[in-house]
Formats: structure tokens, sequence, C-alpha cells
């Protein structure tokens, strides 16, 4: 018989903020995956919702396209606030 | 001194204190990291709410009376709890049917405890109802697991809901201390609970595609003091430090 | 990928640890990197639940409730511990199962301080002040290792494990402001577990294979002879504190150096216990094996139940 898959585990840990990413475990299913999380990464009141995904549909970018991925943004300068000089008088804008 | 309130509490707590002394065994043990941290929480939960009852038990008794006298220093007839919570882990089968037979009881008696004319066991019951919520999911999932998932799984929790069926009907027992604690509005009347805790219990050994035992002799006497032979030595292992070395501070 | 290629792949790996940038899963590592860490990692999480074992020899024992409900939360979060650590290592493209068989068939190795027994309740007060002191030591650093999984389970395991040493510690300080009896206790419990502690931060630096490599990566900072001073240095004013007595008689305070000197360690003993001589090894990897072994059909009905599910869910949309 197959091993418990591997999920991965989000949590929000207080409302207006979002889940994020806190870890990993075993489950046979989606629900036993959310009691499991519960279990393990709730101990200390780190969360008020939990998100339980399997590790296998996750998909990402491979660390070999960083270059391509990543690097055009670097010099879009004018994408951020700073880029346009102003004068100082102006104080909110 | 009001003794039946004390007895009353006994009776209750003492199903958490020897259930999560059970679950204690357990740690280490169980067969995946995940369940061995999941059942870990129940037992923290059971021995969270023993210390709110004995604490309450002490201020009641006074003297020198505190929870730990209250749990580690009674002679065996005087724990009251119920057989099935002391008996031993045969196997995950065994501790998971135990968990699921009393978890179902302990959600419906804390469901009316909370209604108490007794503000404190009131109180208690209202924070516990959310931690044995919680525990009744729990075993439940595993039950329709078990029953539901291989044929190995299906016989090895059939026998253990067979074996341990037979102390389901001392849950809906009363001893005269129970009585004068429901004539009193403060304690709460399990015969009432026997109907719909067969109704919820069966709804889920259904699903499980479990069969429900027809059993027509019961076992009895927990709620006495008169234990199974196992609790003998669940006591001595619990009490050795207390007994070992009376009054000291730990 | 030629020989050339791996060499110059290596420099941009090694210059971007020297740059304290963390290497992630699917990013390109060495092969020794991720075999290192694999090894390291796994090491790591199999003394976190072998761990779970001798302190869990006295949950049913403990003296009281409130002693109780803290010594299990503890073993619970060596659970867990266990747990991060085993995923961290499962990101290297190793089950947690397969961890597990090297640990049931004894070739991978864990913590040697573990195959020692529990004997008394001060043996729980001993774990927590010596064993957790030591691995704190150990673990503040690896939050900035290199590995991004590893260092951040590590995060998560400090912060889980600050209440541990103190839970250590303050059962010890109890039992040495108690009677004489329970004094006794805890001076005994201290005479067992102060060489096997010490001895638990590794081999010496000359006689330690992987300091160096493990340095470059950041899967160390100290030395263990580091580790070990400043072990002893920390300890030692705590166990005059509550009054007792280090179990080294040549042990003394080097006004100079500020530190404290202390004995020889016996190391023949330590290397008995790593081969499995020690008084626990088979009783320590045989609670494993039957936990594990003996919860297969469990772990079998659930994905089998699983599986039933997810196909009555399918026929279902059919």
């Amino acid at each position: 018989m197959k091993n418990w898959p591997l999920w991965e585990v989000f949590i929000r840990s207080k409302n207006g903020l979002e889940h994020r990413h806190c870890g990993s475990l075993h489950a046979s299913d989606a629900t036993m995956a959310l009691e499991n999380a519960r279990d393990v990464y709730t101990r200390r009141m780190e969360g008020v919702s939990i998100w339980v995904v399997p590790s296998a549909q996750i998909t990402a970018s491979n660390p070999h396209d960083s270059a391509e991925l990543f690097d055009p943004a670097k010099d879009k300068a004018y994408r951020h606030p700073t880029f346009y000089e102003l004068p100082d008088e102006l104080k909110h804008m | 001194m009001n003794n039946n309130l004390i007895q009353y509490i006994y009776g209750i707590a003492d199903n958490s204190l020897i259930l999560g002394q059970r679950l204690g065994e357990l740690c280490g043990h169980g067969p995946s990291l995940e369940t061995d941290i999941a059942m870990t929480n129940i037992s923290l939960d059971l021995f969270g709410q023993v210390r709110s009852y004995f604490q309450y038990a002490a201020k009641l008794i006074g003297g020198d009376a505190t929870e730990d006298t209250i749990a580690f220093l009674r002679k065996e007839r005087e724990y009251k709890n119920v057989l099935l919570v002391e008996q031993p882990n045969q196997d995950f089968a065994y501790s998971i049917t135990r968990q699921f037979l009393f978890d179902v009881y302990h959600l419906l008696v804390l469901e009316e405890l909370q209604n108490s004319k007794d503000e404190t066991l009131s109180a208690i019951a209202k924070k516990s109802i959310k931690e044995v919520s919680y525990h009744t999911r729990f075993s439940s999932d595993w039950i329709r697991r078990l029953g539901d998932g291989t044929e190995e799984s299906h016989n090895k929790i059939q026998t253990a809901i067979n074996d341990l069926w037979i102390f389901t009907d001392e849950l809906f027992h009363q001893t005269d201390a129970d009585k004068a604690m429901v004539a009193e509005g403060i304690g709460v009347d399990v015969t009432l609970l026997k109907g719909t805790y067969f109704k919820k219990v069966n709804e889920i050994l259904e699903e499980a595609t479990l069969e429900i035992p027809t059993i027509e002799y019961f076992q009895k006497g927990g709620k006495q003091g008169i234990h199974s032979e196992h609790m003998g030595y669940l006591l001595a292992q619990m009490q050795y430090m207390q007994l070992a070395y009376p009054n000291m501070n730990w | 990928m030629s020989e050339h290629e791996v060499k110059n792949l290596e420099a941009i790996f090694d210059a971007r640890i020297a740059r304290d940038e963390k290497i992630e899963p699917k990013d390109w590592m060495p092969e020794k990197y991720r075999q290192t860490h694999i090894r390291q990692i796994s090491q790591h999480a199999h003394s976190e639940i072998v761990g779970m074992l001798p302190e869990g020899n006295w949950i049913t024992r403990a003296p009281s409730l409130k002693r109780k409900v803290a010594l299990l939360a503890k073993i619970q979060d060596e659970a867990g511990h266990g747990l991060y650590l085993y995923s961290a290592c499962e990101t290297l493209g190793v089950s947690r199962e397969e961890l597990y068989d090297q640990l049931h068939s004894g070739k991978a190795k864990y913590s040697s301080i573990f195959n020692y027994p529990t004997l008394t309740w001060a043996d729980m007060g001993a774990i927590g002040w010596l064993v957790d002191g030591a691995a704190i030591i150990n673990q503040v650093p690896l939050t900035t290792t290199s590995f991004g999984p590893y260092a951040r389970a590590m995060v998560r395991v400090c912060k889980e494990e600050s209440f541990h040493q103190r839970q250590g510690f303050q059962i010890m300080m109890t039992l040495a402001e108690g009677t004489p009896e329970q004094k006794e206790m805890a001076q005994d419990a201290l005479n067992r577990w102060w060489f096997p502690a010490l001895m638990m931060l590794g081999p010496t630096d000359d006689a330690s294979v992987h300091t160096e490599q493990s340095m470059k990566w950041k899967l160390k900072r100290k030395t263990n002879d580091e580790l070990r001073q400043q072990f002893v240095d920390q300890t030692v004013p705590q166990a005059h504190m509550i009054g007792l007595t280090i179990p080294d008689p040549t042990l003394k305070f080097n006004e100079e150096t500020k530190h404290y000197e202390f004995g020889e360690l016996d190391w023949d003993e330590f290397w008995q216990v790593v081969k499995g001589h020690g008084p626990c090894n088979k009783e320590r990897i045989s609670a494993r094996k039957n936990a594990w072994d003996n919860g297969k059909w469990v772990r079998d009905a659930a994905m089998a139940y699983a599986e039933k599910q997810a196909n009555k869910e399918v026929k279902q949309a059919i």
C-alpha cells in the first residue's frame, strides 16, 4: 500500500492577514490533512484558518529560469514611486 | 461540605483522568508522528479539564486538599471512572474505539452540564465542549477510516467495538450522588442521554460499514469504584511517585 | 555536464553561500551538499523522535498533574520537531519512509545520549536542563544555516523549544530545594547526565571529520570544543545556584581565560554507545520499529479509505 502523501500547510495567523506557508505533513486525505495541520501547526494559537494542498499539486517555477523570469523586472525603476523626483514642497503624493 | 457534589465531580473528572493517563502511555508509539501529536493533544485537553475539576473539588474539601492529592492519593475504590476508560491500549483499534465510545458520551454530558446551576461546573463544561467536539470528530473520522479501510482494519475495529461494547451501558447508570445532584439541578441526568448516544454511535458505525453489536449482557461497577483488574496497575504507575515519596513538592 | 562545468557551478554555489544567500530545494547544489544535508537533517530528526522515548518513560509516573501536562507537551513538541525536520529533509528528494528505514536498520545515527536510561523523576529535570541546554547551543546557529528549509525548521524548533530547558531546570531547582531525599535524587541525575551531555556536543575537534566542510556550508558556526566550552561556562553557575555539585573534581574556573576548565571525557564510552552498545540502544530502536510496524495496518487502512472516497466522488461526478 502507498504511503501517506505529503501536504503543504498554509496558516492565516489572524483575520486581515494572508495565509502563509508554514510547513508540510503527511496525511491520507484532505480531511486528515486539515486535522493534522491543526494538531501540528496551531498548538500555540498560531492560526485562525488553515489551507492544505497536496504537495504534488503545486506547480513551481524552475530556478534555471530565474534569470529570464525575474531579472527583466530589475531595470523597470519607473514602476516605483521613488523614480519620480518631485519638489520637496509637495508633501503628500 | 457537599459530599454529593464532590462525589459527582469525581464521577466526571475521573473519566478524563484515567483516559488521559491511558493516552499518555501511547505518546511516542503511534502509527505516525501526526497521529501521535493528535492523540497527545487529546490527552492534554483531558488533563486540563481534570485540573479544573479537581481544583474546584479541592476548594470544596478544604484543608490540605489539592488537585494532586485528589488525583494521586485516593484508594482504588475511591476512583469513580467508568470501566470503559480504564481498558488498556491493546492496539490502535482498541484505543480509537475506546476514545470514540467515550467522546460521544462525553460531549452529550458536557452539553447538558453547561446548564448546571453550579457556575463552576457550567464554566468548565463550556470550555471543555470545544475540546471534546474536536475529540469526537477525530475519533469518528478514524472509526470511518478503519471500518471502511482494508479488510484487516475492518476486522480489527469490529473486534474492538464488539469487545468494548459491553462497557457502554454503564455510561448511563446513576450513583446516589448523581441522583442527588440531578435533583438539585447541578448534575446531568445521564439516563436521558442513552437514546441519543446510541443513535449517534450507530450512525457512525453504519457509515463505517461496521455491525452494531447485539449484546445483552453488560459490565458495570466503575461508577461505584469497583474496577477491572487493569485499574490497579494503572494506579500503581500513576501514584508511584506520590506513594514512594509522600508529602513532597514537585 | 562536464567536469569543468560542475566546477564552475560549484564556484558560483560557494559564492552564494559566502554571501549568506539561502539555498532552496530546487536550486542546483553539489551532490555532496545534498547528501550531507540529508544525513545531518535526518540525524537531527531521528534524535527528536528517539528522544521522545526516555522522557515518555515517565509520563505515566509524573508526580503531579502540572508536571504531567508540561512533560506531555514537551514530548509532543519533540514529535513536532521531528516532523518539521523530516519535512525539510524530504525537500531533498528522500521520503520519510526511507529515512525511517535507515533508522530502523541501524544505518542512520541519532544523538547517542538517548541511549541512556531514565531511572528517576529527576532525570526529567536533568534532560530538560542539560540535554535541551546542549541542544539549544547546537541549534540556535542553525537558524541561519544555508539550506532554507532546514533554517526555517530550526527557527520554529528554537521558538518552541525555549520552554523545554526552563521546564527541566525548574524540576531540578524544586528537587534541590526539597527534602534531602529529593536533593539526592537531583544530584544523582546530574552525576549520571553531566558527561553524556558534554559529549553530546560531538567529538573533540581533532577527531571530528565533518567540521571544515560544515563550517563552509554554515551547518556549523562553532567547533564542537567551542560549543562544549560555552555549555560548561553557562551551566556550571546554574548548578551552583541551586546548590548542586558538578561531578568533576578537576573542574575549576580560570581567572585569566574566564572559562571553566574541565576533566577528560570518556570517549571510549561515547564511541561504544554510538556503535550500539549503550544501555538502551536496542530498546530505543525496537520501540521505534514496533511503533512503525504495528502502525502499518492503520496507515494502509487510511489510504484505502481515502482511495475509496475519491472513487466515490468520481462516480458521483459522472
